[in-house]
């Protein structure tokens, strides 16, 4: 393990307990809502955060006890904070110059690296004359040239518009792979989060409440705030007899789950709809009362409440078959092979 | 309307009055006049002279009130503010208490190094940084105030330590707020009487300024006065104008 780290921070809304293990070239996303501490944790890894208990050690050197300008770090910021005096050249030359480079040797490294990034041609540019994508790659070309055994990227996307971000999803996750020390991301995009990490930990509240490889996360969520983000309905219920009683409804799955607590997860776009109670009675059928309909993509999300409340998926076509409208009671299914179990 | 045009008129006239009694035909000849060249060359000095010593002793300490949590932090910051408050020749008696001959540190820096403040040039330096070095503190303190601290602790990231930091990020952001200040602080160490004529006294070449040598026409010579008067209303309307956008134009 390269980064082996307890951070325990106090807030006032809350307190950070987060166990991190980072293998080098590994890249972690933390994810989580708005104030759930994922910011706080990578603060306190660089030192700009006082813990409060834990500790910090990479490769097996303690950092927790430097200020943050003696450790081995590189941090890209949300809004990259790019020194708007300086050039980008000589942004980019700073942690270099800190090093005690001469300013030839730095401004020659600095040069190198933004050609990496394909902005050689605007290394005299003022910071405010940058655009999002090109301020977002000197900043990430700044903190890259101080060789950075640890780099940590704040939300690096978040100020991005749709399109710039993601072409620069791309370079970056290219950038990230080329990166052979530790890597950890805070990001609230699960977009980001698939795309560039090896491994996710979702935290909320301050604590961890899931960590695995992305498709495992987005397979298998374990809380609700997990499932929102990966887009599927979750439930919490009981395993018994290879089906998972959920309040008063009994889903048939599509492998049978161990006995005991158990989650079912299935997809908005697995959940069938009927006006009348279908013939042939498919299993995991259930009435419901319409919530909401809102457009959800090129498709139409319907809220649907009753005993479970969950997202059903249709397209246009069929809400105009259907002629749905909220407050309506009608009848919804979903089928067993789409319906996935796991132990809570 | 009516109150506040006299406001105006109020604030106008006295200048408007100064232009109209200047005794322009003569004026060049005035201007070049050696006691005259002599005062503002010594204004000049000596104000140039104490902003240096603001700038060295103000800006760390408007680093300090902004940046470092101290117990009795809010005392300092009042007593910052006390020579702005202060009648000058209140300070200029103060400054003899303590660094005339007899002093409480003057008496130990002529006994220990032989420098004698009171009545010398450098005494005027010293009254003019007195009256003006709060300006420059206030003005400084508040742009660092304003000033993102997040970008110290990107620097900080990058391995600059506190000193660098300061100097190649802090520093450079918060120079506006430098400049505004330096410039007032000279403007109000060029235009100071109360404390200079009490302290540093009245002596042609050493330490009468434009303000004494204003003064001092006044009984003589009113032409003179009026000159001199014109050379300080120049000079403050050039600096008006040159802080405009910063301080007088209100957003």
């Amino acid at each position: 393990m390269s980064l082996e780290a307890r951070l325990v921070v106090e807030r006032a809304a809350f307190t950070l307990d987060l166990a991190l293990d980072v293998r080098a070239g590994e890249v972690v996303a933390l994810l989580g809502p708005n104030g759930a501490g994922k910011t706080t944790a990578l603060r306190a890894l660089a030192g700009l955060t006082r813990l409060s208990g834990g500790h910090v050690t990479l490769r097996g050197r303690p950092l927790h006890t430097l200020p943050a300008e003696s450790r081995p770090i590189g941090m890209v910021f949300q809004d990259y904070l790019l020194f708007p005096h300086l050039s980008a050249l000589d942004n980019v030359a700073f942690g270099l110059r800190c090093q005690g480079m001469s300013k030839t040797d730095a401004r020659a490294a600095a040069a190198g690296l933004l050609e990496r990034v394909g902005l050689a041609a605007r290394a005299g540019a003022r910071p405010r004359q940058l655009s999002g994508g090109q301020a977002q790659r000197v900043a990430l070309a700044r903190a890259l040239a101080v060789r950075p055994e640890l780099l940590l990227l704040d939300e690096p996307l978040a100020a991005l518009d749709a399109h710039t971000r993601l072409e620069i999803r791309s370079q970056l996750r290219r950038h990230l792979a080329d990166f052979d020390g530790v890597t950890v991301l805070v990001t609230h995009d699960p977009l980001d989060a698939m795309v560039l990490a090896d491994r996710l930990i979702v935290i909320e509240h301050g604590a961890v409440v899931q960590q695995g490889a992305p498709a495992e996360v987005a397979r298998r969520p374990r809380t609700d705030y997990v499932a929102r983000l990966v887009g599927l309905n979750l439930y919490r219920g009981v395993a018994g007899g290879g089906r998972v009683e959920v309040g008063e409804l009994l889903l048939h799955t599509s492998e049978p789950a161990t006995d005991g607590a158990a989650f079912v997860a299935f997809p908005p776009a697995a959940v069938a709809l009927y006006r009348t109670r279908p013939d042939g009675s498919p299993r995991n059928l259930w009435q419901a009362r319409i919530g909401g309909i809102e457009r959800h993509g090129d498709n139409v999300r319907v809220h649907l409440d009753g005993p479970v409340t969950a997202f059903a998926d249709i397209t246009p076509a069929a809400l105009a078959d259907l002629d749905l409208t909220p407050g309506q009671r009608i009848w919804a299914s979903v089928k067993a092979t789409e319906t996935h179990a796991y132990p809570a | 309307m009516v109150p506040a045009v006299l406001g105006l008129v109020f604030l106008v006239l006295p200048l408007v009055g100064l232009l109209v009694r200047a005794p322009w035909s003569t004026l060049p000849a005035r201007l070049t006049e050696p006691q005259v060249l002599e005062a503002l060359r010594l204004s000049l000095i000596t104000a140039t002279v104490a902003t240096v010593l603001c700038l060295s002793l103000g800006v760390p300490l408007a680093w300090l009130l902004a940046r470092v949590e101290f117990p009795g932090r809010r005392v300092v910051r009042a007593l910052v503010t006390v020579p702005l408050v202060l009648p000058p020749v209140v300070g200029g008696v103060a400054l003899l208490l303590v660094l005339g001959r007899r002093g409480l540190v003057g008496e130990w820096l002529e006994a220990g190094f032989g420098i004698t403040l009171p009545f010398t040039t450098a005494g005027v330096v010293v009254a003019e940084a007195f009256v003006a070095m709060p300006f420059l503190v206030i003005s400084v303190e508040g742009a660092l105030r304003a000033a993102d601290r997040r970008f110290e602790e990107a620097a900080a990231t990058l391995g600059a330590s506190r000193w660098t930091v300061f100097r190649r990020v802090t520093l450079p952001m918060v120079m506006p707020g430098v400049v505004a200040g330096a410039v007032l602080c000279w403007a109000r160490a060029l235009g100071e009487f109360g404390a200079t004529i009490t302290f540093a006294g009245n002596f042609p070449g050493t330490t009468r300024t434009m303000p004494l040598a204003v003064y001092l026409a006044l009984e003589t010579d009113p032409e003179a006065a009026i000159v001199l008067s014109l050379v300080l209303l120049a000079v403050s309307v050039v600096i008006l104008a040159s802080l405009r956008d910063r301080w007088v134009s209100a957003p």
